[in-house]
């Protein structure tokens, strides 16, 4: 399968203090990494692009560990996750469901082995294009308080034949999260939904 | 100070192609951008002192996180820029009251020196509206390969009482410049031009 790539990568942190009630005592941190890659398969149809998948590995292992470092360094406070992809306009939505794997398992591996599905969403789109990356709970993804997104992108890309492929990570749950549902406290079938 | 701030976005690229060329090493850029509340929206204030403050304040405080999220030595910055928007209900006068007044002083202070205008833009907007942010040589304006812009946006700000506030830091200037102009060799570093 073709090499990787990349011609740009883009790390996008966030700290909230607070949305105008009260301030918790750690501000809850979100994150996000870009990375814009040449899509090898873009402007014809090819009908065998699974490999590209494993060519994607070690590029979701360099982006997962680069997020977690820019989110403090410790794999063990990062509680939500998710992924997408932004296509560029001569690619297709099959080229970025390449990403499914390569993403969701590095996140996984790196957090310790997290147990939810990771929540994912992927569009065709143009430079600038804009996407909300759903994130849910690492081990439960029925953790209410955990259901939040960032919307991510990057001014210049995808260019047409380009994918843009993200990573969002978080530390905590919405900053003021009062609507009830299952807590983290609550997590006791260990099977990745509740 | 810190309960007026609702978040702080760092956010770093690395472009590591431009025009299928590789850029050795990857160009390195960050910005790190403050979402305030506005104490005079909705009103005319005559006296601007409290957002001048602001701006004291924000010069040190967005200069060293970006300089953090590069992890980098700061004297090895090159080129530097600010910008602000305030939120539908504030004036254009509230972000010149925070960039333009204090603001410098203390952003040069984390950077070791800065003889250069601190190039810079300003708009009203909504939420997610893009800032661009201009990007000069910090130690001669006229240093033309260092003439650039970066674009950032945060997708829930300003609300209309808020003001985002941004700085942006960049390591080199633009990847493969060759347009001529004054060249970073020729710099004299005196007078802030040349």
């Amino acid at each position: 399968m073709p090499d990787i790539v990349l011609r740009k990568t883009l790390v996008q942190i966030e700290e909230i203090f607070h949305e105008g009630g009260p301030a918790p005592a750690t501000p809850l941190l979100r994150g996000a990494i870009c990375a814009v890659i040449r899509n090898p398969f873009a402007g014809a149809y090819t009908e065998d692009i699974a490999g590209f998948m494993d060519d994607l590995k070690p590029l979701g292992h360099d982006m997962a560990a680069r997020l977690v470092a820019a989110l403090g360094g410790d794999p063990a406070r990062i509680e939500g996750f998710g992924k997408g992809a932004i296509v560029g306009e001569a690619g297709e939505l099959e080229h970025g469901a390449l990403w499914h794997v390569p993403g969701g398992y590095a996140m996984r591996e790196l957090l310790n082995g997290a147990k939810a599905i990771v929540p994912s969403t992927k569009k065709i789109g143009a430079p600038g294009a804009r996407l909300d990356v759903p994130v849910t709970h690492i081990n439960a993804s029925y953790v209410r308080s955990h259901f939040d997104s960032l919307e991510i992108g990057v001014p210049d890309a995808p260019r047409a034949s380009e994918l843009l492929l993200a990573l969002v990570m978080t530390t905590g749950p919405r900053i003021h999260a009062r609507v009830g549902g299952l807590t983290t406290a609550e997590i006791s079938k260990h099977d990745g939904l509740r | 100070m810190p309960a007026a701030m609702r978040k702080i976005v760092t956010i770093v690229e690395e472009t590591h192609q431009e025009g299928e060329c590789p850029v050795t090493p990857p160009s390195r850029r960050a910005a790190a951008i403050a979402v305030i509340h506005n104490p005079y929206a909705g009103r005319y204030q005559e006296n601007l002192a409290d957002l001048i403050d602001i701006g004291e304040i924000l010069g040190a405080l967005l200069a060293e996180r970006a300089v953090a999220a590069l992890g980098i030595d700061p004297h090895s910055v090159e080129s530097y820029g600010k910008a602000a928007a305030v939120g539908a209900d504030g004036e254009l006068e509230h972000a010149a009251a925070i960039l333009h007044p204090k603001f410098g002083a203390p952003f040069r202070k984390v950077l070791g020196k800065g003889p250069a205008l601190i190039p810079s833009s300003k708009k009203r907007g909504g939420l997610g509206v893009a800032l661009d942010i201009p990007l000069g040589h910090k130690d001669a304006a006229y240093v033309r390969s260092h003439f650039d812009g970066m674009e950032v946006r945060i997708a829930d700000a300003p609300r209309a009482h808020e003001i985002l506030v941004a700085v942006a830091i960049a390591t080199s200037g633009r990847p493969h410049p060759r347009i001529g102009g004054l060249t970073t060799a020729q710099i004299i570093g005196e007078d802030g031009l040349r």
